[in-house]
């Protein structure tokens, strides 16, 4: 095996690896917050919310992401009206499409995972809450999103390391990152084997600090869950 | 030209390409899915197994496969896979570059993917099913290869359902990303519809619907076929 074209390679696709986490990290983060609009919709009793809710879910997790992101690269700029319009300089931007398109498509699949979240919440407790006088905000604050986050956060640490590989899509729409980097490596340099290997630790790694990141996260919040640690306090 | 053209069935209508794109699509979904049970139930057996080695390469397989992205899979298949016959053509004394052809390539990257889904759907399917059947089995005495067939087989397809229902889906959306080996697929044909028209936002939301046509039609059969597998179930054990 070359090595001296194997640390090349290396260099090469990290120098992209920025490109990569900055989409990651816009795109979760946006649509963690679309999610939450949309679960709010979904659950806050207006029927035409509801139906739109649904009907968004519906669309995004049906159709494959690349035709979403192209939906948004190639035919928003078909029409003069975007074109003309005050958003153009943004949406002209291939890396704003694509943290555009990976934020709608995530939320879709996000409010699902959060609705699971909330069904699991048992209704005593909201009702032991709602006894002591605790209603709205707060009711959400400190009885509802603590539970409904923890039982969803599995099934959501599943779902961000979908959308770090789905960063890999944006190449497509000629943004730069680690995929689209070794995809121009392998088609000068015909080693498809040794550019794949790198791209692929890359990924790998950063999906493992992903999931222990994840991971971590729950251990923290399922606190009052554990065993109490044995404390070498003497009897007083 | 108008819309209705555009989409029609005539001459310059695009309407019989995207629904043949639409036919591949979901043959090379099919044929993915046929891979990557062969591939799954091999990386299941290794995981279930009582050996270290093969829990070991069980494992790695559906860490790598469902860590990297499945892009990458399919460039790696689609590049690697025409040098590989490229090489062969060579050794048996042909000259000059060989592709791999698209269709295979793609079935084969998005099987290799669906394997390591469908491996852990088999898994766990497998141990849903109760130990005390497996020990009656054994205890009137059928060996090993009967107590697959009659005991083990008919509950993992059983349990399975749900997970290939799932891996069905995912595996119908992975198809898209085969379009950039230039099979002419729903995909594929969107693109280039749109880029020869002229008309992208038109075609993207044409093609969009026709998945989400397949996507709905394919939960149906799979809730159907859910129903049918759990006809002799009673109603409290997950039925629909």
């Amino acid at each position: 095996m070359d090595f001296d074209f194997l640390s090349s390679t290396m260099v090469t696709l990290i120098k992209a690896l920025p490109v990569t986490l900055a989409l990651f990290a816009l795109s979760v983060s946006i649509g963690c917050v679309l999610a939450l609009l949309i679960l709010w919709m979904r659950v806050g009793g207006n029927r035409y919310l509801s139906a739109f809710a649904k009907a968004y879910v519906f669309v995004f997790r049906g159709s494959p992401l690349l035709i979403q992101m192209f939906l948004v690269f190639y035919g928003l700029a078909q029409f003069s009206f975007i074109r003309n319009g005050p958003l153009w300089p943004l949406l002209r931007e291939p890396f704003v499409c694509a943290v555009l398109s990976l934020a709608l498509c995530t939320a879709g699949y996000s409010a699902e995972i959060f609705r699971g979240g909330l069904r699991s919440v048992p209704p005593r407790e909201i009702e032991a809450a709602r006894s002591i006088g605790m209603s709205g905000f707060l009711l959400v604050r400190r009885i509802i999103a603590p539970i409904a986050l923890r039982y969803a956060l599995p099934a959501y640490s599943t779902e961000v390391v979908l959308m770090m590989k789905s960063t890999s899509l944006a190449s497509l729409v000629t943004v730069w990152e680690v995929t689209g980097v070794a995809q121009r490596l392998i088609s000068h340099s015909y080693r498809t084997m040794e550019v794949f290997l790198c791209a692929a630790a890359i990924y790998l790694v950063l999906n493992f600090i992903v999931l222990q990141a994840m991971a971590l996260l729950e251990y923290s919040l399922s606190r009052h869950l554990r065993a109490p640690r044995q404390r070498a306090r003497p009897e007083a | 030209m108008s819309t209705l053209e555009l989409l029609g069935f005539g001459s310059t209508g695009w309407g019989a390409l995207l629904l043949a794109g639409a036919g591949i699509t979901l043959a090379v979904t099919a044929a993915a899915l046929a891979i990557g049970a062969v591939l799954g139930a091999i990386v299941a057996a290794a995981k279930l197994s009582g050996s270290v080695v093969a829990r070991a390469l069980g494992s790695a397989y559906t860490t790598v496969f469902r860590g990297i992205p499945e892009l990458l899979i399919i460039y790696l298949i689609y590049f690697g896979g025409s040098s590989a016959v490229t090489a062969i053509g060579q050794a048996m004394g042909y000259e000059g570059f060989l592709g791999l052809p698209s269709f295979i390539a793609g079935a084969l990257a998005v099987g290799i993917i669906s394997g390591s889904y469908q491996a852990e759907v088999f898994r766990g399917a497998y141990l849903a099913v109760a130990k005390g059947e497996l020990e009656a089995a054994s205890a009137i005495g059928m060996n090993r290869a009967l107590r697959f067939r009659r005991i083990i087989m008919p509950q993992v397809m059983r349990y399975a359902l749900p997970g290939m229902g799932n891996v069905w889906q995912l595996s119908l959306k992975d198809s898209a990303l085969i379009s950039v080996t230039g099979l002419a697929e729903l995909m594929r044909t969107s693109q280039v519809a749109a880029g020869s028209t002229r008309q992208y936002f038109l075609f993207f939301v044409v093609g969009g619907a026709l998945y989400l046509v397949l996507t709905s039609l394919s939960d149906q059969v799979f809730d159907r076929a859910e129903r049918r597998a759990n006809r002799s179930m009673p109603s409290a054990m997950g039925q629909v």
